[in-house]
């Protein structure tokens, strides 16, 4: 292809990547190093609410920010540096708990941060292997299922696909929250009561659950495909050499099926490293928050309307080294097979 | 322009017919107001009742109103005239002066606002309120009739009611709690803190929440959740309104714009078996364990005066006797002709003892928020009172300092 010809077809992607992803994630990483406060003033001031029978008149010193000739706020920015990073990492509380020993897990997860880190990586490996895992099985069923049965049953595994994550989440948390008919049925088959909403590890499991549940019609259909390639000739010489159902499917293809496992795992490590739809659902930040909760945290203005614009950027920052990080392995992988072999 | 504008009018005000009663309005506009705020009943009366003087009006009514209210009224021009707030809410337009003082168009047009309505800042006039609003007791009046047993006064009391229920066995759970966690949980904190005589910050604005009433407080909401479902930390208002309508509690403390749901013969099996009593005091002697809050209008600074003017004379129109007349038992009304219905009386007898009106300020917002944060982790038993208060101390002072409160 000519060089003129691909960034024709390249340049628009290429723009909007740029508008899109590459600007605001400059701004972002900036406003991680940069704080803007708002200046404020300490004043007395009366202030009148309703009383009974008559109005409440009280005298106290607030906090107001201060307001320029315009009536505008005026605020100052100042350089931080690793502040906001230290403020959302919290080295000390760290080190101090590496000192205090024994507790030194239940401290490190009553810091935010690391309370949400360890739930995003479980959530993330544990739903990969089961993702795949699933994927492939509903693909190696539906593949060997009557031709005349495939269309409905493709139709019927691809419907959780289709559901918005954050409807899924609070229609299977409607579906065990309090006397839900899910938790009803369950204490009917065991016997005892069940709150799943009461502790942690319960709506851990459920959110686990239900991203498995959510993410794995995807799996299939990219396995299904694949399934569709695979070599007649090397599988009928495979069943002439006398191999196992087990063996073809371990020699021939999942080989064959490799690059496509390799591209649903990096699409998933993403996803599931970003969670999110999950903790909002379930309402589960109680008991489990994930990183990508916390920079929503930080973001969303309280009452009076503060916002922790700082923290909330080098949160975002840290999910997404640490979502490199995981991919790392596998884009070294995929690197590897596409490198043209000398 | 100006014509084309009045044929829309005419041409709206006879689509919807008689519907718009226009001779009642002392006022009337075809200009193009817009409003937002909450979407509780009362909103609904009053924006209904300016919709009758004003075929232009805009109405938008959003729960969520408070994520976008600040942003929309600094906007050049405001995307909104007129705002709902309530104590909480006002601040952030406050500090931002993207609302204007209402002292003059009160002097011209305020004849039928009681001295109660004006919500003074600084000396102005800057929102005018039209109801409170506050958690108090409400109660299952046919359980505690047949257990024999009186309306708990304290939160001791509400633990002896509680045993007895139980011990009964004729609910569910005796108690339900707003305790969903983040701002509910911490507004439960902020009652039982207040009734407790906590106070929030000290000169420098550094909080005292790690003090003694906070263990207290916290103690006491331990303790009523051992009655309660032990999925509290999910429970907001709208569950706990649920479990009361569907028989599964018999009290608790709860808001008082939740009262008349009780009696919604279309949702509740419950209809008048629900008593409403003042919030209970923290202990004996102290203050009751609640706030108080105000909800009412603000208008906008940044927008035309003659058009501010239409939207506060509008607002008048909404806020008139008129509309309390037709809608007296949707909320406690400020709005002079009001009349206390049953329902209603659990909230002015709490008013009536003082509570505290909640500090809204920019430090109050964020300790809020840390306190929501915080505490739900020594109420599921991980951790001790001092620690999940200490905890909350220090995510209010990191966030007070990168807010630039706290030196």
């Amino acid at each position: 292809m000519r060089p003129r010809t691909f960034f024709a077809f390249v340049g628009p992607s290429l723009v909007l990547m740029i508008l899109f992803i590459a600007i605001p994630l400059v701004s972002v990483f900036l406003q991680s190093f940069w704080q803007t406060q708002t200046v404020f003033e300490r004043v007395e001031i009366e202030n009148c609410t309703p009383g009974f029978p008559a109005p409440n008149c009280t005298t106290q010193t607030v906090t107001r920010p201060l307001l320029d000739e315009s009536g505008r706020t005026v605020t100052e920015t100042i350089y931080v540096g690793l502040d906001a990073y230290r403020a959302v990492v919290q080295p000390e509380a760290v080190a101090a708990a590496f000192a205090a020993g024994e507790d030194f897990w239940s401290r490190l997860s009553n810091i935010d941060f690391w309370k949400a880190l360890r739930f995003t990586l479980t959530f993330t490996l544990i739903t990969l292997p089961l993702v795949v895992g699933l994927g492939l099985a509903i693909a190696l069923a539906v593949n060997a299922a009557l031709r005349s049965l495939r269309g409905p049953i493709i139709f019927v595994s691809l419907l959780p696909f289709i559901v918005t994550p954050v409807i899924g989440a609070l229609s299977i948390r409607w579906l065990f929250i309090g006397d839900g008919i899910l938790t009803n049925a369950l204490e009917a088959m065991t016997g005892t009561q069940i709150f799943m909403f009461a502790q942690g590890w319960t709506i851990e499991i459920l959110m686990l659950t239900y991203r498995v549940w959510h993410v794995a019609p995807f799996a299939f259909v990219v396995f299904y495909a694949g399934l569709q390639t695979v070599n007649q000739d090397t599988l009928e010489s495979a069943v002439i050499d006398g191999a196992s159902r087990f063996e073809r499917l371990r020699y021939v293809v999942i080989p064959h099926l490799m690059p496509l496992i390799v591209f649903v795992s990096l699409i998933h490590l993403m996803d599931a490293y970003r969670v999110f739809e999950e903790v909002i659902g379930f309402s589960s930040q109680a008991h489990r928050i994930s990183l990508q909760f916390l920079t929503y945290d930080f973001l969303m203005p309280d009452d009076s309307g503060n916002r922790s614009i700082s923290r909330a950027s080098a949160s975002s920052m840290l999910t997404m080294i640490g979502i490199v990080i995981l991919l790392v392995p596998l884009l070294m992988r995929t690197w590897r097979d596409y490198k043209p072999r000398g | 322009m100006k014509t084309s504008h009045l044929a829309l009018a005419a041409a709206l005000s006879l689509a919807a017919g008689p519907a718009l009663a226009q001779g009642e309005c002392a006022f009337t506009t075809d200009m193009e107001i817009k409003h937002l705020s909450a979407a509780f009943p009362a909103w609904v009366a009053v924006t209904d009742a300016m919709k009758e003087c004003a075929p232009n009006l805009v109405v938008e009514l959003d729960q969520e109103f408070r994520q976008k209210q600040p942003t929309a009224f600094a906007a050049e021009p405001s995307l909104y005239h007129i705002g709902g707030v309530a104590n909480g809410t006002l601040t952030p337009l406050l500090n931002d002066g993207t609302i204007r003082p209402l002292d003059a168009y009160v002097e011209q047009y305020g004849q039928d606002l009681s001295p109660n309505q004006l919500i003074r800042i600084d000396g102005r006039i800057m929102a005018i309120a039209m109801m409170v609003n506050t958690q108090h007791l409400m109660y299952r009046t046919d359980i505690f009739e047949e257990l024999g047993l009186e309306v708990p006064t304290t939160y001791a009391e509400v633990l002896e009611a509680a045993e007895a229920i139980r011990a009964a066995g004729v609910v569910e759970y005796p108690i339900g709690a707003t305790m969903a966690s983040g701002w509910d949980l911490a507004q439960d904190f902020v009652n039982m803190y207040a009734g407790f005589g906590g106070e929030f910050f000290d000169e420098s604005g550094m909080t005292l929440i790690d003090s003694e009433a906070g263990v207290k407080a916290l103690e006491t909401m331990k303790a009523l959740t051992e009655y309660m479902d032990p999925e509290f930390l999910v429970s907001n208002s709208t569950y706990v309104q649920q479990q009361f309508q569907q028989g599964k509690i018999a009290m608790a403390n709860l808001w008082a714009t939740r009262a008349s749901a009780m009696d919604d013969a279309a949702e509740s099996q419950v209809v008048g078996k629900v008593g409403m009593a003042p919030a209970p005091l923290a202990e004996a002697g102290a203050r009751p364990a609640t706030t108080i809050w105000w909800d009412g209008i603000v208008i906008a600074a940044n927008v035309p005066d003659e058009e501010a003017e239409a939207a506060f004379r509008l607002a008048m129109e909404g806020l008139s006797p008129r509309t309390v007349a037709e809608h007296n038992d949707d909320a406690v009304w400020l709005v002079p002709g009001y009349e206390p219905g049953p329902m209603a009386t659990g909230a002015i007898e709490t008013a009536m003892m003082g509570p505290v009106a909640y500090p809204s300020s920019v430090e109050m917002g964020l300790l809020h928020t840390a306190i929501g944060n915080n505490i739900a982790d020594f109420l599921t038993g991980q951790e001790s009172a001092e620690q999940s208060l200490a905890d909350a101390k220090d995510a209010y002072t990191a966030a007070a300092r990168e807010a630039g409160v706290l030196q």
